[in-house]
């Protein structure tokens, strides 16, 4: 397995080992109290929305902080799930909903509302662990609790070459009834490396 | 067993609230930085304190004394959080403990980047670098600092806690109450 520091290839395929799915993974991994982290991502919100005080700041922070998580998160996913790599957008969605959330959160999602070109659909999240216990105060009109999830999203598939845009089309602590996060693809970069996959 | 996420989940998240507030809200002014870091820890603590507890009493448990509290969170909180005991505990007994925990998870698990950019100092590099490392370490030992102190402050102890991590991969977090 080469490590490829500088550059990712996109889910570069390790010959005979078949990909594996979110739950085994997740088994495999050292696990925490999911209350560990909704509560300590709570908390971060909390000083985010002190220090910086508007809402949209504190949104943009967010997203810019899952981006530099899910930068570094590919490589876990990648190193974990064995992956090869995906034939098109819709199988990468699928893989993230089953494989990379599951590995991660605990929790999958499903995916809907594909575009007919195939290069944006949503991703539904019912169970969310960074939200458990959380309700917004009034005062926070505006705030995209989970922005953070975005960031991480685009964040990850820019690292295999896929330049997205990722949004929040329904957020249930703003009274939607779902979590509906919507991927779509913006760029995807050729296939052509500039190194040999085999020295 | 309840609802659990992966490690790297939380490890991420704080790694990220390091470098946020150390290298971008609050680049040249560590101790402000590391207020922040630590008051997020304190927060925390707030609320997971009160989750551990259920866990383990029915209600709010009144400790006969400071050393009773300590023992509880050098037992049942740092499990709960750690997986695992603090290894030592020593105290002076006039309000000072010194909770060393020889495998710090948090530490042992994190690769520490010290920073990348310098500001041109005309310091040796080598020794430059290290001092950027033994920074990023110890920025990464606010947020526990904060929930310790956090933790102790719910069980009526208020205090001050600072790291030590001269003897790594083991952490001594000292703890210093003005009360007895």
């Amino acid at each position: 397995f080469e490590e490829t520091k500088a550059q990712h290839r996109p889910f570069t395929s390790m010959a005979p080992v078949a990909p594996r799915s979110g739950d085994v993974i997740f088994a495999s991994v050292e696990r925490v109290n999911a209350e560990l982290f909704t509560l300590t991502y709570g908390a971060i919100v909390r000083q985010l929305i002190t220090d910086l005080e508007e809402v949209e700041e504190v949104n943009k922070q967010l997203d810019q902080m899952g981006y530099n998580i899910g930068i570094r998160l590919i490589d876990e996913f990648l190193a974990k799930s064995n992956v090869s790599r995906c034939v098109d957008f819709k199988e990468t969605a699928e893989v993230i909903a089953k494989v990379g959330f599951k590995m991660f959160l605990g929790v999958t999602a499903s995916v809907t509302n594909w575009d007919a070109e195939g290069t944006c659909c949503s991703l539904i999240l019912e169970d969310n662990p960074l939200v458990d216990f959380v309700e917004l105060p009034d005062t926070c009109q505006g705030l995209y609790y989970c922005n953070i999830l975005s960031g991480v999203v685009r964040g990850a598939l820019e690292m295999v070459s896929m330049k997205t845009e990722v949004t929040w089309l329904r957020d249930m602590l703003r009274g939607d009834d779902a979590f509906e996060l919507q991927v779509k693809l913006l760029k995807q970069v050729p296939e052509e490396y500039p190194y040999k996959d085999d020295e | 067993m309840g609802k659990e996420v992966s490690e790297s989940c939380v490890e991420s998240l704080l790694t990220e609230i390091v470098s946020s507030y150390g290298t971008r809200f609050y680049a040249n002014k560590p101790e402000l930085a590391a207020r922040r870091i630590e008051a997020i820890g304190y927060q925390d603590a707030g609320y997971y304190y009160g989750l551990v507890l259920d866990r383990y009493t029915m209600e709010r448990p009144r400790f006969s004394d400071h050393l009773e509290a300590i023992k509880f969170i050098c037992k049942d909180f740092w499990s709960e959080l750690f997986k695992k005991q603090i290894d030592n505990l020593k105290t002076n007994h006039r309000g000072t403990f010194v909770l060393q925990d020889n495998q710090f998870r948090w530490l042992s698990h994190m690769s520490i980047d010290p920073s990348p950019e310098n500001s041109g100092s005309t310091q040796d590099p080598s020794a430059m670098a290290e001092n950027k490392a033994a920074e990023a370490a110890s920025m990464h030992l606010y947020f526990p600092c904060g929930i310790i102190r956090g933790a102790l402050s719910n069980l009526g102890i208020p205090c001050a806690v600072s790291a030590d991590i001269s003897n790594l991969p083991a952490c001594e977090f000292l703890s210093l109450s003005a009360l007895n």
